[in-house]
């Protein structure tokens, strides 16, 4: 049974007793634990089920490479399913779960897939459950959905906060071990602004565990001393708990910081993700050790032995009394080592080696040990944790030669660098014969913007196993001048690569060796694949699921991929690795998005009066980054009936409407004349000082892109109206022309839309209105429709336009934004013997239907052009040229077959549905029903007291009084006249007053 | 993640602050041009994969639109340059050519 | 080489003998001096070319030659969503011929492409959006694309994980396609190419192609990193590296090629059926049947051949979804990646003969290629083999010059 030791334990604080439950159950564990350290402190074995056969599951590893050990954490919004226990540290109070199991991790009715699992081998799915057909989706789907997945659903929404932070350095530093510390000393000294990031709370890695000496003394105290140097230096930022996740180009590489993970409620952030450009980056990021593939090595109590030995040292923690090491170099036998010191037993150690020889084997020895060198593991005895293991010859099939009792077994087959940040953005790999790695190509890394290296790999991550290497190489690296840190150099034999254990085992063994004990791949499943011809390493990780795991194959993708090297006969380099992607370890989704959620999920812009409307009942529609009201409801009142009561104080009285967002762009130079001239359809340059002109744009294409009315306000200056949602791109599209096209043109643009507020003044009693304000004559003499004029009203400075979309008597005036809100309030104050209301985008649309005026947007959709909504007048014809005319000369643009802009009508005085088509005779060469036109927009006119509507047709404006068919819901078909487009005051009587 | 330098303001530049703008010195085709010259102005772009010329506005910067030659394939900038430009400049030409002595040089 | 017949009676067979009497799924040929039709990539829509080309109209004499791994291209890469509520008549052809030839893949296959037609929606969240859609729902009606409109409330009933009230863009309905759903990507490519297989095709990967022959203005063939190969006709179905080949041929592709990414989650248990795709805030996500929750957004703005993308894209959709999905953001991201997309100038593909006499092209999909694929084989087939379909009618890569457009943005902000 694992225990924790009355004695060590470098990392925890036995002072500080935390409680925590697991599956309901209290358990204690001390501050400095992980949820793993901790679980098998309480003699935890069993931490979940496997994803495919539900097979009990151990914890393995004691770092990201934990493929088993996914709890879920917390509860309501502070429930995280899969959190890794070997990563998480241990906190008061934590709730913990095991995952995939019903009605419980001792029983799992799931494991009958287990017992099932000859039936099941790798990609089994693509050759089953075809028949019959409906059964996939209504059967057999639901049953393997239910079955695969691991954590529960979060359902709560989350009540943890996350933010993002940035930073720039000349180096950062990813791995805050031995080696990563060196480089970033030397780095630092020669005067870099250096970050350095570690994933974990504690500095030091792998070698403060492993009992290193550096410079004479101990690891941790040089360590120590290394970083109390750093965080006296200005140019060196330190932070530990901050994974470097992912590298992107450019030096863009991701920290993530879990700040509060082991805090929980202290207010703080949960995750701040660091978006850090770097100079250069080094990645000190270690090295993981490799599972060895032997029968029953998914057992509860089968670990890795550098995680036994961390354990051990670390958190006073001991997996099993009786520990079997398994092992094909000398690093495992400082687990042996590590557990006698500890007073634990090693039955033996089982070395695939032919012989074992070297300095560390030979004290193991001197301790008692038995050494089988040139033996291996046939099988592992037990179901939910190791009872004994059965040993053989490697060379040999497995047969048993001796049974040796046990509860626990530590493995390892090599060790395998990290090479993830060095990948991400293209670097290259070399493998290494020697030592049975791949590591990173020197000559083929990652490129910056400069086409030059940007990333470098030192120490273990580089390669270099033993202490003075890794040292030797990052000091090196980094630009270090002067002596590097020094350690003892070590001598180990080499390893062997062992990729089946034993050599010659038979399928029955090989069905029972796991390669990725999470997703429940084994070597025959592997086989099997590369039998089928699913012979790249990327068909075959698809087709068996081999590292697709949350842990993403950390611990067995060398082993796969040995495994089907040797099947294909071909060597490991020409199989090659799968493709590295961010994230190294998963990450919160919440700390990606930040603080960008809920109000301040994207910017809101108001406009001056935009407070006036939220008491006043603003029923709100988002219009790009804007909302505008689209009525305002009264109390008790409809939307449907707040719109139509605004037409009618509209066309009865008067209405304001806040056209704030309308855009509002400033041209002005010699050449701006001309400029307008290419931009518009119109001809803009002829237009007078004083007027205002509708105008067109169309993009080069020849498509209709926005419209709105042009002021002249001076010989040089011009303000064009763009919509609301255009004013950013109109304003940047003539930029692009001016700067890129016609570069010569004297020219400028300013974007004033934010400048102005604009209220529109509408109805008969318009000017009635305004001349309550008083200050300017507003007379038909004095402001001609279509014309402007500035002055003051009521003390406002004001420009005055007689422009009108709703077909009333209107009066458009922009005051600064600043004093937008007290005129609209003067307006709203003065109006009130008028009954003035104010009224929102769909009474605007509505009204402007009443009349026929087109809408961007509505009448158009990114394939009209002007000609189809009948505006020929707007489109000069004494120009050579302006964007999009000589796109609307091609072919299709200028055929008579093109649908035109009509009204309609329907027979019975309904609404037409909107975006109905209507239909012609006959299908289309495909089966299609033919089609001759639709609807564009549709309305109720509270003024007409019927359905009105506009739509594209066919040779429309040739056919009045024809009646088309519109096909809506349920089989219904509503009949409409095409009629003339503009329903209401024909003759403009009502704005020309 | 790119970052391109901004000739105008000489800050070097992060892509959240670019907008991208396509092909580079496209000569414009109005009124007047054959069918061929249009379609291939307004959509035969070149799309190597290798050194490619494009124009970049630095909207959420200076708001000046620059030119900026660089390779598809590596994403290595060899330089940004004038919008005002007809074609990439001599000096930038080549130092491409010395970086890539295969590229078949600016066309 | 003659395929084995899967099933589940099969497996139970083989796992007597542990398995080990499976035969190959593919073939793995050297090549022949000359083939009729000769496919350049062994992504889905190459091998359904070819496939169809044997299937319909008996021409099996067909090489498909990849340069890498078949299906390694983007139909190993995208996010595996199936749907056809396009608004425009041509590609609601096409996609709904691809879906409706998707109900049957498994079984016309005996490859299990795991279509789950569990239900697609489009979210309209702003009232230009819901105009778009029902406009969508009245035009697939006349094409026969089965697609309707519903109400939030449906919505949520559909999707429990939702959150219909905002604060921002609150959700105003939906366009909904029972019939549209996901299929699992590799399965595709691999369940064509076992059938191309045994029909006697040549699916020859590693194999790249360094030059097209032509003589009087006809194609005769390939050069390959395996030697020179013969041909009547000349498939070019490279998405990514269409430019790439077109010149090596001569002419000129309307097209520029960015890169777009996804991403997923680690895996949970089942909480969404079906799948959601919001296209004012640029997200879309489904579920996979491992648990994973698999989510995209849009395309960078520039050029680029790397398959890896830009992180703030992520960031975007991951905020937009986290508005839409408030409890994914205590899951996790798993994995990220990117591939590279076809943009033509109208954002549709183009299914064309070309300049050069025998060589017809396939490519330009964009962001929307995984789906069309069994409908994209079909049509290119038939155009390969009688010189016109009505499915490629319209998809002709000389539309630009005549303004035709097939213009999808016109109902959805982005189009997938």
């Amino acid at each position: 049974m694992s225990t924790r030791l009355s004695k060590g334990g470098r990392l925890i604080d036995r002072a500080k007793p935390l409680n925590f439950t697991f599956n309901g159950r209290r358990m204690a564990g001390y501050e400095g634990d992980t949820l793993a350290s901790a679980l098998l402190g309480a003699d935890q074995m069993l931490v979940g089920r496997s994803f495919k056969y539900h097979r009990p599951r151990g914890i393995i590893a004691s770092g990201a490479e934990e493929p088993n050990a996914l709890l879920g954490l917390g509860e309501g919004g502070k429930f995280e399913p899969n959190q890794r226990a070997t990563t998480t540290e241990l906190f008061d109070g934590a709730s913990t779960t095991s995952q995939n199991h019903w009605p419980s991790l001792e029983f799992d009715v799931g494991a009958i897939n287990n017992k099932l699992g000859r039936f099941l081998p790798g990609g089994f799915y693509y050759k089953t459950f075809m028949f019959p057909r409906f059964a996939w989706k209504h059967v057999f789907e639901p049953v393997i959905r239910q079955s695969a997945g691991l954590g529960k659903a979060p359902t709560a929404r989350d009540e943890d906060r996350y933010e993002y932070a940035y930073a720039f350095a000349d180096v950062v530093v990813a791995g805050g071990g031995i080696a990563g510390l060196t480089a970033a000393l030397a780095a630092a000294k020669a005067g870099k602004r250096v970050w350095l990031m570690e994933q974990t709370a504690h500095w030091g890695g792998r070698a403060v565990v492993d009992g290193v000496e550096i410079d004479g003394k101990p690891a941790e105290a040089w360590v120590n001393e290394t970083v109390e140097a750093l965080g006296k230096m200005d140019n060196v930022t330190l932070r530990t708990r901050t994974m470097a996740s992912g590298l992107f180009d450019h030096g863009y590489i991701m920290g993530y910081e879990r700040v509060a993970d082991h805090t929980p409620g202290d207010g703080r952030p949960r995750h701040r993700l660091w978006r850090i450009r770097a100079g250069h980056v080094i990645t000190a990021t270690g090295a993981i050790e490799r599972s060895l593939s032997f029968a029953g090595n998914d057992i509860p109590g089968v670990m890795l032995a550098s995680a036994v030995r961390d354990y051990v040292v670390n958190w006073a923690v001991s997996p099993g009394d009786r520990t079997v090491i398994v092992t094909n170099n000398d690093d495992a036998y400082r687990t042996a080592l590590a557990l006698l010191d500890a007073g634990l037993l090693v039955p033996a150690v089982i070395d695939a080696r032919p012989e074992a020889t070297g300095a560390l084997p030979e004290a193991v020895r001197a301790r008692g040990v038995r050494v089988l060198a040139g033996h291996g593991i046939a099988k592992v005895k037990g179901g939910k944790r190791v009872t004994g293991v059965s040993i053989c010859v490697q060379a040999g099939e497995g047969a048993e030669i001796e049974s040796i009792a046990c509860d626990a077994v530590a493995m390892s087959g090599g060790w395998s660098p990290v090479v993830h940040l060095w990948s991400h953005c293209g670097g290259k790999l070399i493998w290494d014969e020697e030592r049975a790695m791949f590591r990173p190509d020197p000559k083929r890394p990652a490129t910056g913007d400069d086409g030059e290296a940007m990333v470098t790999a030192v120490g273990s991550a580089n390669g270099f196993l033993t202490p003075d290497e890794v040292l030797a190489d990052a000091h090196k690296a980094a630009g270090g001048q002067g002596k590097a840190p020094a350690a003892p150099a070590e001598s180990e034999a080499p390893m062997m690569p062992v990729w089946i254990m034993p050599q010659g085992a038979g399928p029955d063994l090989r069905m029972k060796m796991w390669l990725d004990p999470q997703n429940d791949v084994k070597v025959s499943d592997v086989q099997l694949a590369a039998r089928e011809g699913y012979e790249s390493v990327e068909h075959t990780k698809r087709y068996t699921t081999l590292g697709m795991a949350t842990d993403q194959g950390k611990m067995s993708n060398i082993n796969g991929l040995a495994i089907l090297s040797d099947a294909l006969h071909r060597p490991i380099p020409e199989t090659g690795t799968t493709t590295f992607r961010p994230p190294y370890t998963p990450i919160s989704i919440g700390a990606i998005a930040g603080e960008a959620r809920g109000d301040i999920f994207q910017p809101l812009r108001r406009t001056p009066m935009h407070a006036w409307h939220e008491i006043h009942g603003a029923h709100w529609e988002p219009v790009g980054l804007w909302r505008r009201p689209y009525c305002f409801l009264r109390t008790g009142e409809g939307v449907h009936d707040a719109v139509n009561r605004e037409i009618r104080t509209v066309r009865n009285s008067v209405g304001l409407l806040d056209a704030s967002t309308l855009g509002k762009i400033i041209v002005k130079g010699p050449d701006a004349g001309k400029f307008l001239d290419m931009l518009y359809t119109n001809m803009m340059s002829t237009l007078p000082v004083g007027k205002c002109r509708y105008g067109l744009m169309c993009s080069e294409n020849g498509f209709l892109s926005d419209d709105g009315v042009v002021v002249r306000l001076s010989e040089d200056t011009w303000l064009c109206h763009t919509t609301t949602g255009g004013a950013d791109r109109i304003h940047g599209w003539m930029e692009d022309w001016l700067q890129c096209e016609w570069w010569d043109w004297k020219v400028y643009t300013a974007n004033v839309t934010e400048q102005y507020a604009q209220v529109a003044i509408a109805g008969p009693n318009a000017r009635k209105l305004l001349e309550k304000l008083g200050g300017m004559d507003l007379s038909k003499e004095a402001i001609p429709f279509m014309e402007w004029r500035e002055g003051t009203l009521g003390g406002f400075r004001a420009r005055v336009h007689r422009i009108s979309f709703s077909g009333e008597l209107s009066f458009e005036v922009a005051v600064p934004a600043s004093e937008g809100r007290a005129f609209w309030d003067a307006l709203i104050a003065a109006g009130e013997e008028f009954g003035v209301a104010p009224y929102g985008t769909e009474a605007m649309h509505i009204m402007r239907a009443e009349k026929g005026f087109i809408m961007i947007g509505d009448e158009t959709d990114g394939t009209v052009i002007p000609q189809d909504l009948n505006l020929q007048w707007a489109i000069s014809k004494k120009k050579d040229d302006y964007l999009g005319k000589r796109a609307q000369e091609r072919s299709h643009m200028a055929s008579p077959d093109r649908w035109k802009l009509v009204g309609l009508e329907t027979l019975d005085g309904g609404v037409i549905p909107d975006g109905a088509y209507a239909v012609a005779e006959g299908v289309n060469a495909n089966g299609q029903r033919n089609m001759q036109g639709r609807v564009t927009s549709t309305y109720y006119s509270p003024t007409l007291n019927k359905g009105i509507a506009m739509g594209l047709v066919k040779h429309g404006p040739d056919r009045m009084g024809e009646v088309l068919d519109f096909p809506v819901d349920n089989g219904k078909v509503v009949k409409a006249r095409i009629v003339d487009p503009v329903f209401y005051d024909k003759d403009g009587e009502k704005q020309n007053v | 993640m790119l970052t391109l330098e901004c000739p105008y303001c000489g800050v070097k530049a992060e892509e959240t602050e670019l907008q991208a703008g396509g092909e580079a010195h496209l000569k414009r085709y109005g009124p007047g041009s054959s069918d061929d010259e249009f379609e291939s102005y307004l959509f035969m772009r070149k799309n190597p994969k290798g050194v490619h010329f494009e124009r970049w506005r630095h909207a959420y910067g200076c708001g000046k639109w620059f030119l900026a030659a660089r390779c598809t394939a590596t994403l290595e900038v060899f330089g940004t340059y004038s919008a005002q430009t007809k074609e990439p400049p001599a000096d930038l030409q080549a130092k491409i050519k010395a970086k890539r002595p295969n590229w078949e040089g600016y066309k | 080489m003659a395929m084995r017949r899967y099933s589940a009676f099969a497996i139970a067979k083989e796992a007597m003998s542990y398995h080990l009497g499976w035969e190959r799924a593919w073939g793995s040929p050297a090549p022949k001096k000359k083939y009729d039709v000769i496919i350049v990539g062994a992504g889905g829509h190459g091998l359904a070319t070819a496939y169809y080309l044997g299937k319909n109209y008996g021409i099996t004499n067909v090489a498909i030659i990849e340069k890498g791994w078949l299906g390694g291209g983007n139909t190993g890469r995208n996010t595996t969503i199936i749907r056809s509520n396009y608004l425009q008549d041509p590609s609601a052809a096409i996609y709904e011929k691809a879906r409706s030839l998707y109900e049957t893949m498994s079984q016309d296959l005996n490859y299990n492409v795991m279509f789950s037609p569990r239900g697609l929606l489009m979210l309209g969240q702003t009232e230009h959006e819901v105009r778009g859609y029902k406009r969508t729902v009245y035009a697939n009606n006349l094409q026969g694309v089965a697609t309707e409109w519903i109400s939030p409330a449906k919505v949520k009933e559909l999707v429990p994980i939702i959150n219909i009230d905002g604060p921002r863009y609150p959700v105003l309905g939906a366009l909904y396609q029972a019939r549209g759903g996901t299929a699992r990507h590799d399965a595709v490519a691999w369940g064509y190419a076992r059938a191309c297989s045994a029909m006697g095709m040549d699916v020859i990967q590693q194999c790249e192609v360094t030059g097209v022959r032509t003589q009087g203005g006809k194609v005769v063939g390939v050069d390959t990193t395996k030697g020179a190969i013969d041909c009547d006709k000349l498939g070019m179905v490279v998405a990514g590296h269409a430019s790439v080949l077109a010149e090596q041929a001569g002419f000129r592709l309307p097209i520029e090629s960015l890169a777009l990414q996804a991403m997923v989650s680690e895996p949970i248990k089942p909480c969404m059926d079906v799948v959601v795709m919001a296209n004012t805030v640029h997200g879309y996500m489904s579920q996979s049947d491992k648990g994973e929750m698999v989510i995209g957004g849009g395309t960078d703005g520039y050029n680029n051949y790397t398959q890896r993308g830009s992180f703030h894209h992520i960031e975007e959709t991951v905020r937009a979804l986290i508005e839409t999905f408030p409890m994914i953001s205590r899951l996790k991201q798993l994995r990220q990646w990117g591939g590279i997309v076809d943009m033509t100038g109208d954002r549709s593909p183009i299914l064309s003969k070309t300049p050069v006499e025998g060589i017809f092209v396939n490519c330009g999909w964009g962001t929307g290629g995984f789906k069309a694929i069994p409908g994209s084989g079909w049509a290119m087939a038939e155009l390969m083999a009688r010189g016109h379909s009505p499915l490629t009618e319209e998809f002709s890569m000389y539309r630009f010059r005549e303004g035709k457009f097939i213009d999808e943005s016109v109902a959805a902000g982005v189009a997938h």
